[in-house]
């Protein structure tokens, strides 16, 4: 007599198989070299974060196509007319309070720990006017202003008189406080590499936090379509020893004193009046 | 002729057609690009010369549209192109003149001339490295090389203003005159910041979102 296959067993061994494979390669392997890099905390974080989602969708996604597979092969007709329908499934309580533990398990951790880590820094995200997610007391910030407009950034700098720049130097170690607004039409800060992004919307005032390591060169990008030249509203930015930082903000303080002198007082956003012609 | 041949012969037809349709407009596609004027070159160097003025010329399909033209070295021979050939890592002397009135700048940031030989530029002979950010009528600007220079706007009180292109060296205008470094290479975009658009939503639609009038390309070659 031929021995019945447990399909069900034999499924289950392979995915188990795949998915442990699987999921080392991913989590070992793939992920810590993924986008946005290690460069700060908050990038790092992000990988970190990126690293377990994937370690979790990967067994998931797994069961799937070990399933598909299994079943082109196993439930393959050998011969003509060989196969015929089987009897009706019914419900089975078993599988199906498998299936919502299971399911349930995994959408609560993930909800748990994304709210958790993006509590912990804020993960690099724009947190609005009052970001709840702060820097620690003690901790020196470095408030710099992105100020967005069709189609640049430019960056003022309240520590240092208000000096506006056309490019983005800031120092390493040190937790920078990003306060990003626009001057017409929304915008997205998007410094790729230090994993920050934030909207810029004009008349607010969007917070973000990165913390610096070590020295690195970053882009700047506008994630928020803005217009003709929006591909065109990009920047590079470096991450700078801090006495390169000192000198490199102090010779920008003496260049651009004559533009200083015809800026607004500092404020978080600005309404400029509207134009004689646009009005 | 069977009712079979009579059905290839008209599949045949209309897939020729199709093709030659999907070929014209490809091919109109393609050779459809904006024109171009190139830096002059002499002896005493490679020059550009430009002109903005308040309104294109009535012939123009936005005759009421604020534009940059190209010019020639006596404000004439004008010509309404915004892709300008230079070229490479090339000291460029610009001269622009000036014909339209004052707008504002939103960000004052910008009064201030970056990116030039030596950081300044000159107005009407005038060594200058910054204006009264609400006399800015327009701005020369190459961001992504760091060049941008303020154009001061033609007063208000002006005895003889130009309203439409093209326009004279005897009627009222601001000379403004700078020079560059060009990069390696390459297309950049070059755009006015100054929201000098008339009759648009804070003065950013029309001629700023069209290439063409406030903006266009520097091709680097």
């Amino acid at each position: 007599m031929k021995r019945e296959v447990n399909h069900w067993r034999r499924f289950v061994l392979w995915w188990l198989v795949t998915s442990v494979i699987g999921t080392l390669v991913v989590v070992l392997v793939l992920a810590p070299g993924m986008p946005p890099g290690t460069g700060t905390v908050e990038s790092s974080g992000q990988v970190f974060d990126n690293t377990v989602l994937l370690g979790v969708s990967t067994p998931v996604a797994l069961a799937v196509v070990v399933f598909f597979i299994y079943a082109i092969i196993a439930f393959r007709e050998r011969e003509p007319g060989a196969l015929r329908d089987g009897p009706r499934v019914l419900g089975d309580a078993r599988i199906q309070t498998w299936w919502l533990v299971v399911t349930t398990v995994i959408v609560l951790f993930l909800a748990v720990f994304g709210t958790i880590e993006l509590e912990g820094n804020g993960a690099g995200g724009g947190q609005g006017p009052n970001p709840l997610s702060k820097p620690g007391k003690g901790t020196h910030v470095l408030q710099v202003q992105v100020i967005a407009q069709q189609w640049k950034f430019d960056y003022r700098w309240p520590a240092y008189g208000g000096v506006e720049t056309p490019n983005l130097d800031i120092p390493a170690n040190t937790t920078i406080e990003f306060h990003v607004t626009s001057l017409d039409v929304i915008h997205s800060f998007w410094a790729y590499q230090l994993g920050v992004k934030a909207d810029a919307n004009p008349g607010v005032d969007n917070v973000a936090y990165v913390t610096t390591k070590s020295p690195m060169t970053f882009e700047v990008h506008c994630a928020e379509l803005c217009g003709v030249w929006h591909g065109y509203m990009y920047d590079t930015g470096h991450v700078v020893p801090q006495t390169q930082f000192a000198s490199w903000i102090a010779q920008q303080e003496k260049q651009y004193a004559p533009a200083t002198k015809s800026l607004p007082p500092y404020a978080l956003h600005y309404f400029p009046q509207p134009t004689r012609r646009g009005g | 002729m069977t009712g079979q041949a009579k059905r290839i012969l008209g599949i045949a037809v209309c897939t020729v057609l199709l093709f030659v349709g999907l070929g014209l407009y490809i091919g109109l596609y393609l050779t459809n690009v904006p024109g171009s004027v190139a830096a002059t070159t002499s002896s005493s160097g490679t020059h550009l010369y430009l002109a903005t003025v308040p309104a294109a010329e009535l012939s123009d399909s936005h005759p009421t549209w604020v534009s940059y033209y190209a010019v020639d070295a006596n404000g004439s021979n004008w010509r309404h192109d915004t892709t300008y050939v230079l070229p490479a890592n090339t000291l460029v002397h610009v001269t622009i003149y000036q014909y339209d009135g004052d707008s504002g700048l939103r960000n004052p940031f910008l009064s201030q001339s970056q990116g030039t030989t030596g950081g300044d530029f000159t107005l009407n002979g005038k060594p200058t490295r910054a204006i009264d950010p609400d006399d800015a009528s327009h701005i020369f600007a190459i961001p992504n090389i760091g060049l941008s220079v303020p154009l001061e706007g033609v007063p208000a009180t002006a005895k003889n203003p130009c309203a439409n292109a093209p326009c004279t060296l005897a009627q009222d205008h601001e000379t403004i005159s700078f020079s560059f470094r060009t990069p390696g290479r390459g297309l950049y975009r070059w755009q006015c910041f100054v929201p000098c658009a008339a009759g648009f939503i804070a003065g950013f639609g029309g001629p700023m979102q069209t290439v063409g009038y406030m903006d266009g390309y520097i091709k680097v070659v």
